[in-house]
């Protein structure tokens, strides 16, 4: 199998990358917003927010001081021990980089300064039988992430009442996600699966399109009506309010319908590995086709 | 739009003076405080207890910066965290302890601006995120208070220099930049 060095190797890069870079999707999407936008209060968040993205990069330092939860995807043939070299290099990787020791006991709010703790990082598995293991990063910051929603609607509601549920998810989310946003909407499944795939939706590229014909024109649609809201980059008003919807479907219950929305920050950070057995890890921040 | 320079220590009269929609950047001296620094705060003082900080005339800088300890303490980065969250706090904070700025991201509630209004206080609003520029903005430690509530959360003290661009979001005359924003959001959603 992978050696457990090579394996926490790859995970201290996918950090630091995904920290201090910002993927070139979500770059593009933000220098695009700035070529709309007319008024100067939106224009001088966005100045600030680029300018801050090339400092970041140019001096390998994290571009957000809240460098999030990192929320782990492996795909590909593997066992327990996997789980293991990604805690060593999650605690690596916040002494390397460095990142902000973000992980505390929910009850008592005690830090033990590594971030690690029970159940953290949240590593999802999805066994495939491929040559070559996929690990993926997103770093979630609690800004954007204490705006997630989860309604379980009524099915005669349709994907009329899915658009509701997001709009009214970024309107009451208002200026405190730090938009413009990327909005990840799970459809269908069980509520935790919901929340799973509004999830995963955030590791999609802007601009890609999801798959089902109908969950597609409702991406475009929602896109263009939340940047109509008119909430602009960090709520103070502009036309750029989100920068990409990305819906992800399973099939549900006959007498379900839930929907679940998580919001990302404009910071949209992301990182992808591709290990193979012969050693060799190939790393990206948009995915591999 | 033109940038006005201010410091901190800041008069009462210099606070009142700015107004929502001025753009400003900040030199001098900034306190960091998120959530469990202002409940330590309420609970020293209603245990009549002095802190060990000085906030009158002060920034209170919503903030949970990452540090590096390398012969002495500095900023690596430090940007914003959402000031909503400290709303349940604020007002208390605000009137008990007399800063004159607030600095985070996002606004804060109704109860909050009243606070500042009595008292004379303005929240300066940095583009979250940004947390390299406001690192390199913040050259030095002046102290820290309360490490054991963790790094995000202690109480750094900071001289900033030329800290912006901060926007006057909320003022001490009543006005809200953010609370205009949101009412016409929620207003075209009802639309949509």
């Amino acid at each position: 199998m992978y050696p457990p060095s090579l394996i926490e190797e790859t995970v201290v890069r996918l950090l630091r990358d995904s920290e201090c870079r910002l993927p070139p999707d979500v770059h593009a999407a933000l220098r695009q917003a700035l070529a709309n936008e007319k008024q100067e209060m939106p224009r001088s968040q966005l100045l600030a927010i680029l300018s801050n993205v090339d400092r970041a990069a140019e001096r390998s330092v994290p571009m957000c001081q809240d460098t999030g939860l990192p929320i782990f995807f492996v795909r590909g043939r593997c066992d327990h021990r996997i789980l293991e070299s990604i805690r060593k290099g999650v605690a690596r990787a916040t002494e390397e980089v460095p990142l902000r020791p973000n992980t505390v006991d929910p009850v008592s709010r005690e830090n033990f300064g590594s971030n690690l703790g029970l159940q953290m990082p949240p590593v999802h598995i999805e066994p495939a039988d491929q040559d070559h293991l996929d690990i993926a990063v997103l770093p979630k910051g609690a800004g954007s992430e204490n705006w997630s929603a989860l309604r379980m609607l009524n099915p005669s509601e349709g994907m009329e009442g899915v658009r509701r549920v997001v709009i009214d998810c970024v309107v009451r989310a208002g200026s405190r996600p730090c938009p413009p946003t990327v909005v990840g909407v799970g459809i269908g499944g069980t509520a935790d699966m919901a929340c799973h795939l509004a999830k995963k939706a955030l590791l999609r590229r802007l601009g890609s399109r999801s798959d089902d014909a109908a969950l597609a024109a409702l991406e475009s649609q929602l896109r263009s009506q939340i940047n109509s809201l008119g909430l602009g980059p960090m709520g103070l008003g502009g036309s750029t309010t989100c920068l990409g919807v990305l819906m992800e479907k399973a099939h549900c219950h006959t007498a379900s319908l839930p929907v679940a929305v998580s919001l990302n920050c404009w910071a949209a950070r992301r990182a992808f590995a591709q290990v193979h057995p012969d050693g060799r890890v190939r790393f990206s921040q948009e995915g591999f086709d | 739009m033109k940038v006005r320079r201010i410091a901190s220590p800041i008069s009462e009269e210099d606070a009142r003076s700015l107004r929502a929609g001025d753009l400003v950047s900040l030199s001098g001296e900034v306190l960091t405080a998120r959530d469990e620094a202002h409940l330590r705060i309420l609970e020293m003082l209603k245990a009549g207890r002095e802190l060990p900080f000085r906030l009158e005339g002060e920034a209170i800088y919503h903030c949970g910066p990452i540090m590096r300890y390398d012969e002495k303490w500095k900023v690596v980065a430090a940007g914003p965290t959402t000031s909503a969250r400290l709303d349940r706090l604020a007002p208390e904070v605000v009137r008990r302890c007399r800063p004159r700025l607030l600095i985070g991201k996002g606004g804060m509630s109704s109860e909050t601006l009243e606070a500042m209004r009595e008292v004379g206080c303005a929240y300066l609003a940095f583009p979250g995120g940004a947390a390299v520029l406001a690192a390199e903005a913040l050259p030095e430690v002046l102290d820290v208070h309360w490490e054991d509530l963790g790094m995000p959360e202690a109480v750094w003290h900071l001289r900033a220099k030329d800290l912006g661009p901060l926007v006057v979001a909320m003022d001490s005359h009543g006005r809200s930049l953010f609370k205009e924003v949101e009412d016409s959001v929620k207003e075209r959603s009802l639309l949509l």
